[in-house]
């Protein structure tokens, strides 16, 4: 159950530089229907890949092969609206491992960092000098590493710190569970319980 | 005593561990689970051979799959049909109170919630569902949740969540003729846009607002989330006591006055501080309608859509994509445009007063035969008491039919979906791309606008036909 362990990252990048992208548009509500956490990687942003026929549109960043890798780059304010985690998952299973933005909804954020997909945000100003790097080489690669909390375009040597909370950073580095780490509270929560009766 | 907020009150007697530099370890009073979020979080308590830690204080339900007509019989779409039937096996195994389909208290999660008095003042409320932040109309901290926390919640009956900033809105004044709880939600996420409180949790204050009724109430907190917040809450008063008292679950006798005198001290503290406070005036809001792709991108029905001049540079882009999918233009005028569906219903305007304001409006009148209109109950209880109350032959009267519970086609997991490039005027909480079914073009709005609009067959200012 435990999240895979994460420490460095160096990968080229999809970039999608839409804002506002809320979690409907990452995964449609009629592709919810799944009981289990697999496979909604193939309907990730199912309605901007496919049109109406089931075909590809050309011009979306997923069906254009210039562009690949583990870090998805996108605009302002991703992740809003539904608390559906199937977004998360749909962008870890189609093998995302990084979302850079300059802003992240509340509930994918969480729900992001339960899964093993680490949201890095960065300033308005660094999230537009990536899109240049990548507009200019689609082989524009960027390098996360969480111990040093530091994101950097490996081409121009650019780079910035990012926030992370430190108990989040723990998990991630050493890949453990908030589950495994609330069961090792359970004295705790009893007494807390007993403690609210009196 | 430093002087504290309401949510501050709430929030630190929930506290049964902090993390340093980490988030607080939150004990959880109520889980509402459903039938979409919830079969993973099931499945992950089976891996590690746990029990749920606390099934008592956890009610599921059978919602957003669930056709709204014939109940009666099996539900035809086989995927929805394995989710709902993997709920009611999940809760038989684990020992969760399930209202499924066809149950007299069944309905949306939200609107029984409520309506049973399973939700109270004072309360911690989570659920897998992003609208949770409805509960918050009762003073009590509510907010959506993701299926790993639906897990850690069943195992632990706990969160680990980092405590939120807080931010106050105030809205003094009286309200005008027509203008509503939605229309005072789409007023205030317009003016502070979708993501205006992102990482906030809300305490809606004022004049105007300790006017509106419980179900009012609901409304606005119900979609806190559209605009990022974490959730939105208000202090309990009269108006929430005696909605509370007599209902299913609410305390009883010597327990109700026990409950009575705790729950009027549930209230922020005079010089209490916020990390933001926002002002606005009742008097400032018109009946709203949306005509973009976020709830965001609102305005006074009689107003005009903003020109791409009047659009920060950034978000121009995204501007002109909304319209593009909605096709509008740019200073466009909405008032008068024709439109194709009306949906009255959802978490946010599923509620009997919803449907009484709806059937206020059309009595006597005739729908318009160009529209078609989907009026869908919150809950077995608001259909059962819709009849009673004769609203239902109101509506039939007027050319409407009334359908069963659920969540229908606010996100259209079930057939209840709006065809690609049709207006939908829709009291639901979201008009994102397809969110009511691939390509359908969704106005927000309130149920006296829906109902306006059901007549005319045009937006309309429901104040015009008042």
């Amino acid at each position: 159950m435990a999240i895979d362990k994460f420490e460095i990252l160096t990968s080229t990048c999809v970039p999608l530089p839409a804002e506002n992208v809320d979690t409907d548009q990452i995964i449609p509500a009629r592709f919810l229907k799944a009981t289990s956490r697999e496979g909604f990687g193939e309907n990730l942003f199912r309605d901007w890949r496919y049109d109406k026929q089931n075909t590809p549109v050309k011009d979306f960043v997923l069906n254009n092969s210039k562009y690949s890798g583990k870090i998805l780059v996108t605009g302002k304010n991703f992740g809003s609206g539904s608390s559906r985690e199937h977004a998360a998952w749909a962008i870890f299973d189609y093998g995302f491992r990084v979302v850079v933005s300059s802003f992240f909804a509340d509930i994918f954020k969480n729900n992001a960092m339960n899964n093993g997909l680490l949201p890095v945000q960065v300033s308005e100003t660094f999230l537009k000098n990536i899109f240049e790097e990548i507009e200019k080489d689609a082989a524009t690669e960027l390098q996360v590493n969480l111990e040093k909390q530091e994101i950097k375009l490996l081409a121009t040597g650019d780079k910035e710190t990012f926030d992370i909370n430190p108990y989040k950073k723990l998990c991630f580095l050493n890949g453990y569970d908030d589950i495994d780490f609330l069961l090792s509270k359970k004295e705790k929560i009893i007494a807390f319980e007993q403690q609210r009766k009196d | 005593m430093k002087p504290k907020t309401l949510f501050d009150k709430i929030w630190n007697s929930h506290v049964v561990d902090s993390i340093p530099d980490g988030p607080d370890v939150l004990y959880i009073d109520r889980h509402y689970i459903h039938e979409v979020t919830s079969p993973q979080a099931f499945t992950g308590l089976r891996k590690r051979s746990i029990p749920l830690f606390r099934p008592k204080r956890t009610l599921a339900t059978a919602d957003h799959n669930i056709p709204t007509e014939h109940q009666e019989r099996p539900i035809r779409e086989e995927l929805s049909r394995i989710q709902v039937e993997t709920l009611s096996k999940n809760c038989k195994d684990f020992g969760v109170e399930l209202y499924g389909l066809g149950h007299p208290y069944n309905g949306i999660v939200h609107v029984i919630g409520a309506e049973l008095g399973f939700t109270q003042p004072g309360m911690t409320i989570v659920c897998g569902d992003s609208h949770t932040s409805t509960h918050g109309a009762f003073g009590s901290i509510a907010f959506g949740i993701g299926t790993s926390e639906v897990e850690m919640v069943f195992a632990s009956q706990c969160v680990l969540q980092p405590k939120p900033k807080k931010m106050r809105i105030n809205i003094e004044g009286k309200l005008r003729r027509g203008v509503t709880a939605k229309d005072i939600i789409l007023y205030i996420i317009s003016q502070i846009s979708a993501s205006g409180a992102t990482g906030y949790f809300v305490e809606y204050a004022g004049r105007a607002i300790r006017s509106l009724s419980m179900e009012a109430r609901m409304t606005i907190c119900n979609m806190s989330i559209e605009m990022g917040a974490r959730g939105g809450l208000i202090a309990p008063d009269e108006t929430t006591f005696a909605y509370m008292e007599g209902r299913e679950f609410a305390p009883q006798e010597k327990e109700w006055d026990i409950a009575l005198e705790k729950w009027k001290t549930l209230k922020t503290d005079p010089d209490a501080v916020f990390d933001k406070e926002l002002n606005f005036k009742a008097e400032d809001i018109r009946p709203m309608i949306t005509y973009g792709t976020n709830p965001g991108m609102g305005m006074a029905i009689k107003g005009t859509i903003p020109h791409l001049e009047d659009i920060p540079k950034s978000e121009q882009l995204s501007f002109q994509k909304a319209l593009k999918y909605m096709d509008f233009e740019p200073g466009m005028k909405l008032e008068g445009y024709p439109i194709d569906y009306v949906f009255l219903g959802s978490c946010t305007n599923g509620r009997i007063e919803d449907i009484r304001a709806f059937a206020s409006l059309v009595k006597g009148k005739k729908k318009a035969e160009s529209v078609t209109t989907w009026i869908v109950p919150g809950s077995r209880q608001v259909e059962k008491q819709a009849y009673a109350e004769g609203l239902v032959k109101i509506l039939e009267e007027a050319g409407f039919a009334f359908r069963q519970p659920g969540c229908s086609a606010c996100l259209a997991m079930n057939e209840d979906k709006i065809p690609a490039g049709k207006y939908a005027v829709s009291t639901s909480n979201r008009n994102f791309e397809g969110r009511q079914g691939p390509g359908a073009r969704t106005l927000l709005a309130s149920p006296l606008t829906a109902a306006a609009a059901a007549i005319t067959g045009k937006i309309t200012n429901p104040a015009d036909l008042m």
